[in-house]
């Protein structure tokens, strides 16, 4: 297939996974809200704009956080590179360029789903609308994926997509998990025993791990699980250890189909043995922020070479 | 439900009853519950929209992606009918390979004193590069439209020859898949030619042009300008279904003799480019220097022999309507047989006599440019004002070569659905010919255009016209 084609799909993976992040973000930062009262709101809401990465772009615009500026600003605002309208326009126009790679039924889940999405965010968001709206983006992501599983050959347009959403997965779990990181650290959570467990519940909603986690803890919050339930825990799809599994499965595809292996799959091999071998006390250890920061940067190179074994670009 | 006397209805000829074409399907349709249609006829456009069968245009501000409008009563056919037609454009499509090789070698035709050699020096779509050179297999128009309208029960006449890049077979295609998808019992009842093997036809068509030096099952690209393009559904559609690839000017370029493209594994060979980018911005090295849709160097791989490029290079000379005037000529130059589908009477305004008469009876004419397309720069004298008709009056004295006149055509109708019921609307046909040194191969049917507004003889789609599927009977 093309390299072209190839980057389309990954982008195209990328993209979708990333509006999907930020829309359970979004989700998790409402529920909060709703149990909160209006001072306490404005920071869970200022937390939701910071752990998405975009604090500078809403300041440039908004002098105050409140939820319907923010989820305004997330879902649909031009001035945001990050919108989810945004993201989602970039998944369909990628798919649209990669049209001859992807199944029919891909596509027109896609397209479908970008139709409503459209039209959803055409006008403001207000508050009995935005559960539903919200609903609509992660429905996009699961039929998109249940679509490609249940209809695409395993072939190279398939490894490639596979590979955009689980680099992509990997980055957005470790980013919010870094930009709460001094809620995280044992030290901080030893002393503070009055805790807030909302915020523990919503990093654990924002990836949709808040059942996950109760089921396997029994409900009991805890930095050090909560930290090794993300990081470590290859039985959870949201957790960088299932992300790796996952794409290193589908770089050895790759490799297979090409006869040869290359960079990103010798970056790839030293990573997942890396990850394979730590427990989280090393990892707390380490110190968090630097494992996380060194997770992204490797995270990114992988990525890289990637696109520069399979001449993404000219 | 009955035409207007002074037009044929395909449905219901000029009298009032249903043709034999249309007897099942009306037969059918009178059983229909109007509330039932008229959901269906919703339903359509948002299929449309799901399926994405959409072409782009841009505004001052933002691009947006508009449907054709589709209307749901096919336009039909029957097979006495389509053999007849496709004797004609085989004829037709066979003498205009042959006029191209011509035009290219040795000019037989002007030589002959059939066609003057000025209309060549006239034209922007010849090409010098073009002159002594052969594609593979000899074949230049390897995908023609050919444009046809009807007058009455046996008046058919080629309106427009598309050797070009001849568009809209994505729409046949995805008319009858809606039809079927949203009357699958219609299909049960009336026995309907299929269309749905025209990208394999089409695979196979260009795979037989191949260069000699194409190894293996020939390769084959479909070159688009982009993702922008007005377009793009249909060149990913295609390329889609034929199992090509879809290329961009960026992933291609020139390595080791042969157009190469970027893939995973490394540039690979193309041997067949169905280009959908004009001749003007094929090779940067060659034609326009700015351009960023082609390929620097690809001119060279193909008078090298290669490379295909379909359709060759210099075949829109074939859609210049003076060149059109001549078909009749051009036809028996190269059959050596009376064409058996007639033009349009035409008028070349650089003649002296035909001038004098357009100038007379504008009220009456069709009057175009003769390098305009798509509806575009074009006078039809009794839907015109004055001032529009006096425009063209001092346009033709000014450049008289640069426009023919046709008497204004009584086309054909064939019924549409509106909310009222059925209401007549005018039609033309476009089959699509395929070319290779095999055979030429018709797909029976084509895209059927109309008119949607009442009493309007425009069928362009940036017009706003609709479009039909188009049903050839079974025998």
């Amino acid at each position: 297939m093309l390299g072209r084609t190839a980057n389309g799909l990954f982008w195209m993976f990328r993209y979708l996974e990333r509006a999907e992040n930020f829309a359970r973000l979004l989700d998790a930062g409402l529920r909060l809200a709703l149990t909160r009262d209006l001072t306490t709101a404005e920071e869970e809401w200022r937390s939701v704009i910071e752990t998405a990465g975009q604090r500078q772009s809403y300041e440039a615009k908004h002098a105050t956080y409140t939820g319907m500026q923010v989820w305004n600003f997330m879902l649909r605002d031009k001035e945001n590179p990050s919108s989810i309208l945004f993201m989602f326009g970039q998944v369909r126009q990628n798919a649209r360029l990669a049209r001859n790679a992807i199944s029919s039924e891909l596509w027109e889940a896609i397209n479908t789903n970008w139709l409503e999405i459209d039209e959803q965010l055409k006008e403001p968001v207000a508050e009995n609308r935005v559960l539903e709206t919200v609903a609509t983006i992660r429905r996009a992501g699961t039929l998109a994926h249940g679509a490609m599983a249940g209809s695409m050959i395993r072939e190279e347009p398939y490894h490639f997509g596979r590979c955009g959403t689980f680099i992509e997965r990997a980055d957005s779990i470790a980013r919010i998990l870094d930009m709460k990181y001094y809620l995280l650290l044992p030290s901080l959570s030893y002393v503070g025993s009055s805790l807030d467990t909302g915020q523990w519940d919503q990093v654990l909603r924002s990836v949709s791990g808040d059942r996950a986690y109760r089921w396997i803890n029994a409900a009991r919050i805890d930095a050090r699980r909560i930290c090794e339930f993300l990081i470590l825990d290859d039985r959870f799809p949201r957790s960088l250890a299932y992300c790796y599994t996952l794409l290193r499965e589908n770089l050895a595809a790759l490799a297979q189909l090409h006869g040869a292996e290359g960079e990103s799959n010798a970056l790839m091999r030293s990573a997942d043995q890396r990850l394979a071998d730590l427990t989280i006390d090393d990892i707390f250890d380490q110190g968090l922020h630097e494992f996380l920061i060194e997770f992204t940067g490797k995270n990114a190179a992988i990525a890289s070479a990637i696109s520069d074994d399979y001449r993404f670009l000219a | 439900m009955s035409g207007r006397a002074d037009f044929f209805d395909e449905m219901h000829g000029s009298g009032g009853s249903v043709r034999p074409a249309y007897a099942d399907y009306c037969k059918w349709f009178d059983d229909q519950k109007d509330e039932v249609l008229s959901r269906k006829h919703a339903e359509a456009e948002t299929n449309f929209r799901k399926t994405g069968i959409t072409f782009n245009v841009y505004g001052e501000d933002e691009a947006e992606e508009r449907l054709i409008p589709f209307d749901m009563v096919p336009r039909i056919i029957t097979a006495g009918e389509w053999r007849r037609l496709t004797r004609g454009i085989e004829q037709r499509v066979s003498a205009l390979n042959a006029f191209m090789h011509d035009l290219y070698h040795r000019q037989e035709i002007v030589r002959a004193g059939r066609l003057p050699e000025r209309l060549l020096r006239d034209n922007d779509a010849w090409l010098a590069n073009m002159v002594g050179f052969t594609p593979p297999g000899g074949v230049y128009t390897h995908i023609v439209g050919i444009d046809l309208v009807r007058t009455g029960p046996d008046d058919f006449y080629v309106l427009e020859d598309n050797a070009r890049t001849p568009s809209g077979v994505s729409y046949m295609l995805e008319n009858r898949e809606s039809m079927m998808a949203m009357f699958p019992e219609l299909f049960m009842r009336v026995p309907v030619e299929s269309v749905s093997d025209y990208p394999r036809r089409l695979a196979a068509s260009l795979a037989a042009c191949a260069p000699n030096c194409a190894e293996g099952r020939p390769r084959v690209a479909v070159l688009t300008p982009g993702i922008y393009n007005s377009a793009y559904f249909e060149h990913a559609f295609l390329a889609d279904q034929m199992g090509a690839e879809l290329v961009e000017g960026s992933d291609l370029r020139v390595v080791d003799g042969r157009v190469a493209m970027r893939t995973t594994r490394g540039y690979e060979p193309v041997d067949v480019i169905y280009r959908r980018v004009d001749d003007e911005f094929l090779d940067p090295l060659t034609f326009n220097p700015d351009s960023v849709l082609g390929v620097p160097g690809i001119m060279d791989v193909y008078r090298a022999g290669g490379i295909t490029i379909a359709n060759a290079p210099g075949t829109g000379v074939c859609d210049d309507k003076a060149i059109y005037s001549f078909m009749p000529e051009i036809v028996e130059f190269y059959t050596g047989e009376k064409p058996l589908l007639p033009n349009v009477e035409t008028w070349r305004c650089a003649d002296d006599d035909s001038r004098k008469y357009v100038l007379d009876n504008l009220e009456e004419l069709v009057v175009k440019e003769v390098h305009g397309s798509g509806g575009y720069g074009m006078l039809v004298g009794p839907a015109s004002t004055k001032a529009k008709i006096e425009e063209f009056r001092t346009k033709i004295k000014e450049r008289p070569e640069n426009y023919i006149a046709q008497p204004t055509l009584s086309l054909s109708t064939c019924p549409i659905f509106t909310d009222s019921g059925l209401a007549p609307r005018h039609v033309d046909l476009r089959p699509f010919v395929l070319v290779s040194p095999e055979k030429i191969d018709i797909t029976p049917g084509g895209l059927t255009r109309v008119a949607l507004e009442e009493g309007s003889l425009v069928v362009n789609s940036s017009q706003g016209g609709g479009t039909k599927d188009t049903w050839v009977l079974k025998d």
